[in-house]
């Protein structure tokens, strides 16, 4: 069984630190969600495990089955196993999701070794058919004038034809209806098994109810503040994040 | 008429970036290499009256065509240099350190099994995949100044379809070539039309006969294999009267310490009703100077495309034209220009309307990475007596790095009022955001900005045949892979 281990992290941007110290082990099989108010360096946090050149780690440790990813470019850690779904994905034009997703999992393959075409096509129908995706869909450029909900399934059916070991949603929810937030959580909902730990980065609770966590962390000021299970995301809903401000200011006088 | 407009994007501190981003290195190597050949002839380097007079004896040539190739060379020693408007580059050239003239021997191979191993060790080095090969069993390959294998279809010559050298055809046949030859672009057309004009040698002549639909593609393969050797190919296709013809070329060459100078002159004619679709892709080695002139002549009804995509080079001049000499005529140019590091690519289309309700269609995209420089030059010219004419011109420039350079000088001259013409053009840039994603998915940064520049091309490469679509691919990811700094 595969595991994320993030050990004591530390991450910059431009010489500011936002993450503080975070530690967190995802193990196969497990969803986390990190929920916490804007800025505490939720977005921050899965672009510096991804290896986004402009976040800088200054200290800490991220171990995938035990191995350092940090001195790994962005697509090794990728093809090592490591999966983010974009809160903004990039369009690129010109390049259909279905040449996108072939060259992706080409790039998985050793020196000389080609991929199968009839296989691929077979494989990704499949993965369609499964995430109720229509066929014309991969046809088009990846992102290219794609309303909100059609990136985040763009995002899902990438996720579903590289198989990671880990994957980081960041806010996956953001700017969707409820239609399409039931698209996104059945997808992971059917991917949810003993191969696959899930980091869900979110702001609401609305989209744990569909894809509901085995543990609940609250993120603040660049650290887990506090953790629990889904019934803590329910007590976040109910009565927002002032009272853990307010927990944490007592703590420290 | 609009007003030339000029994009130019620097950064405040080029000579900056340009040190912290070094020489964005170029993997040639599948074109940097060469093979001893024996030249059965040789005119030795420089370039005189005498030079004229051997390249012509040995070629067994009529004494008209060397007239004219000596009344070339007097134009071409009178006209200076286009410096007032092209690059300085240009004056680097030095003319008497060029070969003009190598042959392995007058007459054209016929059958494969009669082709040097060594050439067909360069076609292997090409990464040419075995179905192609097959495919090159129609092909016209010119190695060096004259076709070293030339295999014509038997179902091209049944058709009637006259499919030689430059050489063959002006001696063989003059009564069909003479007629056009030089008249399409005249030997003083620009300076270096007027030495092509004076030292050609090589290239296609081709003769398609009225409603001969020729079924595919006619090829020349050519490429560049001795140091200082020009090449100075002569193209003429005349499609008669409702016949069809599609030509491809497409060159890749060795990379040489000093310079190289490739100046070709292509022309074409189509008759009432002809079409003719003109394709290149080429892969100059990064010290050659490839100034080329192309232009067509578009009858009544009569339709000429230009497919043109120009990779490597260290300075590429380019304007393949369309004259729309007869009612309904149309003329299209679809260009794709990628400059990488050291590397200029000055190219365009013109478009002259000179008949009523003609069309004409420009599609020009250019890549710049690191600090190579593109450019965009377009003149479409419609007169004011004209009606019903069209102009549709789009430019887009796609650039790699932020030191990278893109110019665009379009040149729309549209009088009267029963004419319309529109114009577009955009520039864009492969964001680190886009990069970042890509390899997010696992492609390393070569790939993703191969794949990002793909796609800035895709539909244009698709209007290209299939074998050259791959090849093109293979020609960006080569050009991309050595880009990532």
């Amino acid at each position: 069984m595969s595991q994320l281990e993030i050990k004591n992290l530390h991450v910059s941007i431009a010489d500011k630190e936002i993450v503080k110290g975070l530690s967190l082990t995802i193990k196969g099989g497990e969803v986390h969600a990190i929920m916490g108010p804007n800025g505490t360096g939720k977005s921050t946090l899965s672009k510096a495990i991804a290896g986004h050149p402009d976040y800088t780690i200054t200290s800490g440790e991220v171990l995938l089955d035990g191995v350092s990813i940090l001195e790994k470019e962005a697509d090794e850690r990728a093809r090592a196993g490591i999966f983010l779904a974009f809160q903004y994905p990039s369009e690129i034009p010109g390049v259909s999701i279905a040449n996108f997703l072939r060259a992706a999992l080409q790039a998985r393959l050793a020196d000389g070794e080609e991929i199968d075409a009839s296989g691929y096509y077979k494989r990704l129908y499949a993965k369609m058919d499964l995430l109720k995706i229509d066929r014309k869909f991969t046809s088009r450029a990846v992102n290219d004038g794609f309303s909100g909900g059609e990136k985040k399934r763009c995002e899902i059916l990438q996720m579903a034809m590289l198989e990671p070991k880990v994957a980081l949603m960041d806010e996956t929810d953001s700017g969707l209806d409820i239609d399409a937030l039931r698209i996104v959580a059945d997808g992971v909902n059917t991917m949810r098994g003993p191969g696959l730990g899930v980091l869900l980065i979110t702001h609401y609770q609305r989209l744990l109810d569909y894809i509901v966590p085995d543990y609940v962390h609250v993120m603040y000021d660049g650290r887990i503040v506090k953790s629990g299970d889904k019934n803590l995301a329910h007590e976040l809903e109910a009565k927002g994040y002032d009272w853990i401000k307010k927990e944490l200011a007592s703590a420290k006088a | 008429m609009k007003p030339p407009t000029e994009t130019d994007i620097l950064p405040d501190s080029a000579e900056t970036a340009a040190m912290e981003n070094p020489a964005v290195g170029i993997d040639q190597s599948a074109g940097n290499f060469s093979y001893n050949m024996e030249y059965a002839f040789d005119a030795g380097t420089g370039l005189s009256e005498d030079t004229i007079r051997y390249i012509s004896s040995v070629k067994k040539e009529a004494p008209w065509i060397l007239e004219f190739r000596l009344k070339a060379l007097k134009k071409f020693f009178s006209m200076p240099m286009p410096t007032h408007w092209a690059t300085k580059d240009l004056e680097n050239i030095d003319f008497q350190k060029i070969r003009y003239y190598l042959s392995q021997g007058q007459k054209p191979k016929r059958t494969w099994d009669e082709v040097p191993d060594d050439i067909k060790k360069t076609f292997e080095r090409l990464g040419i995949p075995e179905q192609e090969r097959k495919f090159l069993a129609g092909v016209e390959a010119q190695f060096d100044s004259e076709a070293a294998y030339s295999n014509i279809k038997e179902i091209v010559s049944k058709q009637g379809v006259i499919f030689v050298n430059s050489t063959e055809g002006l001696r063989e046949h003059p009564e069909l070539f003479k007629k056009f030859f030089g008249k399409v672009i005249p030997t003083g057309d620009n300076k270096f039309s007027a030495l092509n004009s004076a030292v050609f040698s090589g290239g296609s002549f081709i003769y398609v006969p009225p409603g001969v639909k020729v079924a595919q593609p006619l090829q020349a393969y050519f490429r560049i294999n001795a140091e200082n050797f020009g090449q100075f190919e002569r193209t003429l296709i005349i499609a008669d009267e409702g016949s069809e013809v599609v030509y491809m070329e497409g060159c890749t060459a060795p990379k040489f310490s000093t310079s190289t100078l490739h100046s070709a002159v292509v022309e074409l004619v189509a008759l009432k009703g002809a079409k003719i679709q003109y394709i290149t892709v080429q892969n100059w080695a990064n010290n050659v100077f490839n100034l080329v002139t192309k232009r067509g002549i578009a009858h009544e009804d009569a339709e000429i495309k230009w497919i043109d995509c120009n990779i490597g080079s260290r300075l590429t001049m380019k304007y393949p034209g369309v004259v729309l000499k007869g009612e309904r005529a149309r003329g299209e140019v679809i260009s794709i220009a990628l400059a990488n590091d050291g590397q200029h690519q000055d190219t365009g289309a013109k478009m002259v309307h000179a008949a009523n309700n003609t069309t004409s269609n420009i599609v020009a995209k250019s890549i710049s990475v690191g600090q190579g420089r593109s450019t965009y030059r377009g003149v479409v010219h419609i007169p004011k007596h004209l009606k019903g004419c069209k102009n549709n011109t789009e430019c887009d420039a796609l650039l790699i790095n932020t030191n990278s350079r893109t110019d665009t000088y379009p040149a729309i001259s549209v009088r009267g009022d029963k004419n319309s013409t529109q114009h577009e053009a955009s520039v864009s840039k492969v964001s680190e955001d886009m990069i970042f994603y890509m390899q997010q998915r696992g492609l390393t940064e070569g790939q993703a900005m191969s794949l990002a520049v793909n796609g800035f091309i895709n539909d244009l490469a698709r209007q290209f045949p299939m074998e050259y679509s791959v090849e093109l691919k293979r020609l960006i990811d080569l050009e991309m892979e050595g880009s990532v700094g």
